[in-house]
């Protein structure tokens, strides 16, 4: 027993613990209450959509097309085996590289889309709830339509090629950012916000001054994750005629090509993990910055 | 001359303001004392027009000041420079930039955008900081400076818009004792020095007595004292705060008319964190 604390009746600490016990226990009840809940809407979910069990009989398949992209490459001869393998790499590796170049400018376009319409959408700078509104659920809009969707459409409207893949990740890309960023104006702190308005600033100059000097590294951190996402983006960009790499890899996929189907998978892969590197470590010290008092 | 006539700001059907007359000559020096929650600060951010009246209007030299809109409030606005507790400043702007806003009102909208300060402007800015003696900082963040710093340099800002008239919503109840004299006798010396009309908020009578030439006391959103600072007696003062005989410190020692120097801020008049 603790000495600093004095030891209660037995009577007043059964009561006590009674009254906490029973005020608690409403609280565990409830608990338990959500989880059957959300079990039992996952079991619905799985049944009503038809996602059988069953179907996993099927594994075998996936590890056999899985099997079948392995290439052979012999201890004798690895290098001429990986050459062979990676027969086409000038092809892909430029495809590759106009993945990023689409990815890249579609991340800057939809960036500056984002950052002009944010503002309007946010509740602590624009006191019209119609045009907040407005420009909300167009960049609702914009980012619930999927990008290979866009892109289908730009196809048929401007033809093949990179050009409906820049578009595409543009507009989702505004949507996406305009949300965010909003989002990060609305958790601004106000009060030089207000010091701002009493100087008699316009409208344009508390952003520019009371709210940019706030946001502006939260925007560049997020503008990187978006550029990250659209990177694994527009690589199936190309399923459509978007531009990029998808196109090639489609191909080998329908062709059963298997080896092909490996090795620019393997490209993919490997570039998003680099980016995915090279942007948490910029987004990082942009954060860091952040934390300075 | 400010004339404030029947203002009245309601939230929902509560009375923050309720039908205030006040007028003020130019020069003056204000203090508005009372509970949190009296009204003080609304009043004086309706007189800046941050916050809307429901009711009443405020008159500056003739001209209705509630009714003004865009450019002309902006530059109202700029006349009736607000200074805060908590400074207001932009804490990732350096201590110039955040004196140089004080100037945007009349600034070319392409130089406020690219942050391509006149070189006037400039100077003007700075020689407002050196009257504090922080031209120095010119250069650092603001956020990196100590509490008294920042409310100097919104001094500065203040300063630089020419106002006619200086609102301080608490300018003070953010510092320590000493900060809190330096903060003081800088709101002083513009008074004095320029001309400017003062209205202040004052949790503390010690500070308010010293300071003011007229003492505004609010309760309940309505004024129930107006008059100098000689003739708020402690019976007065208990009314404005609601507290009961005796408790009202710094009141019971005998008031000497006209200001006169504290020679230690009782700890009453300490300001409440």
């Amino acid at each position: 027993m603790s000495a600093t604390v004095p030891t209660l009746p037995p009577a007043q600490a059964e009561a006590l613990a009674a009254s906490y016990d029973a005020a608690t226990a409403t609280r565990r009840l409830r608990g338990l209450a959500v989880a059957v809940v959300v079990a039992g809407l996952m079991l619905f979910a799985g049944w009503f959509a038809e996602v059988r069990p069953a179907a996993f009989a099927n594994i075998a398949n996936f590890s056999d097309y899985l099997a079948k992209t392995i290439p052979s490459i012999s201890a004798q001869t690895p290098r001429a085996d990986i050459v062979a393998w990676y027969w086409d790499l000038k092809t892909w590796s430029r495809l590759l590289g106009e993945t990023l170049l689409m990815a890249y400018l579609g991340t800057l376009l939809g960036a500056i889309g984002g950052f002009a319409l944010c503002f309007l959408a946010s509740a602590n700078l624009v006191r019209n709830p119609v045009l907040r509104f407005a420009v909300r659920r167009y960049l609702e809009f914009c980012r619930t339509v999927p990008d290979v969707v866009f892109a289908l459409i730009f196809v048929f409207a401007f033809g093949l090629g990179p050009v409906p893949g820049v578009l595409a990740l543009a507009i989702h890309t505004t949507g996406a950012l305009g949300k965010l960023f909003a989002e990060v104006v609305e958790n601004i702190d106000m009060k030089p916000v207000e010091g701002l308005t009493a100087t008699g600033a316009t409208w344009m100059q508390r952003v520019r001054f009371g709210v940019l000097p706030q946001v502006l590294s939260n925007f560049a951190s997020y503008g990187l994750l978006r550029f990250e996402i659209n990177v694994r983006g527009a690589g199936v960009l190309g399923f459509v005629g978007a531009g990029g790499i998808g196109q090639e890899f489609l191909t080998a996929i329908r062709n059963f090509y298997y080896t092909d189907v490996s090795a620019i998978l393997l490209m993919i892969i490997a570039t998003v993990i680099t980016i995915d590197l090279v942007t948490e470590r910029i987004r990082h010290r942009l954060l860091s910055l952040d934390q300075r008092p | 001359m400010l004339v404030i006539d029947g203002l009245t700001c309601r939230f929902g059907s509560k009375a923050a303001v309720s039908d205030v007359n006040l007028e003020i000559g130019q020069g003056a020096f204000i203090g508005v004392i009372g509970r949190s929650g009296a009204g003080k600060s609304t009043l004086l951010r309706m007189v800046n027009r941050l916050q809307d009246s429901s009711a009443g209007r405020i008159l500056f030299e003739g001209s209705d000041v509630t009714a003004l809109k865009g450019r002309e409030l902006r530059l109202w606005r700029a006349r009736a420079a607000m200074i805060f507790q908590q400074f207001n400043l932009v804490g990732r702007l350096d201590v110039l930039t955040n004196v140089l806003m004080g100037r945007l009102s009349t600034m070319a909208g392409w130089r406020a955008m690219s942050k391509s300060w006149s070189q006037e402007d400039k100077a003007v800015a700075l020689s407002a900081l050196e009257q504090f003696d922080i031209a120095n900082l010119a250069a650092q963040r603001a956020d990196s400076l100590s509490g008294g710093q920042q409310q100097r340099v919104a001094i500065a800002r203040a300063l630089v818009q020419e106002p006619r008239l200086i609102l301080a919503d608490e300018p003070i109840a953010s510092l320590d004792p000493r900060n809190t004299k330096v903060v003081m006798d800088a709101l002083l010396r513009i008074n004095k020095h320029f001309g400017i009309t003062v209205m202040c908020n004052l949790h503390s009578l010690e500070l308010a007595r010293t300071y003011c030439d007229r003492l505004v006391g609010m309760a309940g959103g309505k004024v129930v004292f107006d008059g100098a600072p000689s003739a708020l007696t402690p019976a007065v003062a208990r009314d404005l705060y609601g507290l009961e005989a005796g408790e009202v410190m710094d009141l019971e020692a005998p008031v000497a008319a006209g200001g006169h120097a504290p020679a230690a801020l009782p700890a009453t008049a300490a300001p409440p964190r």
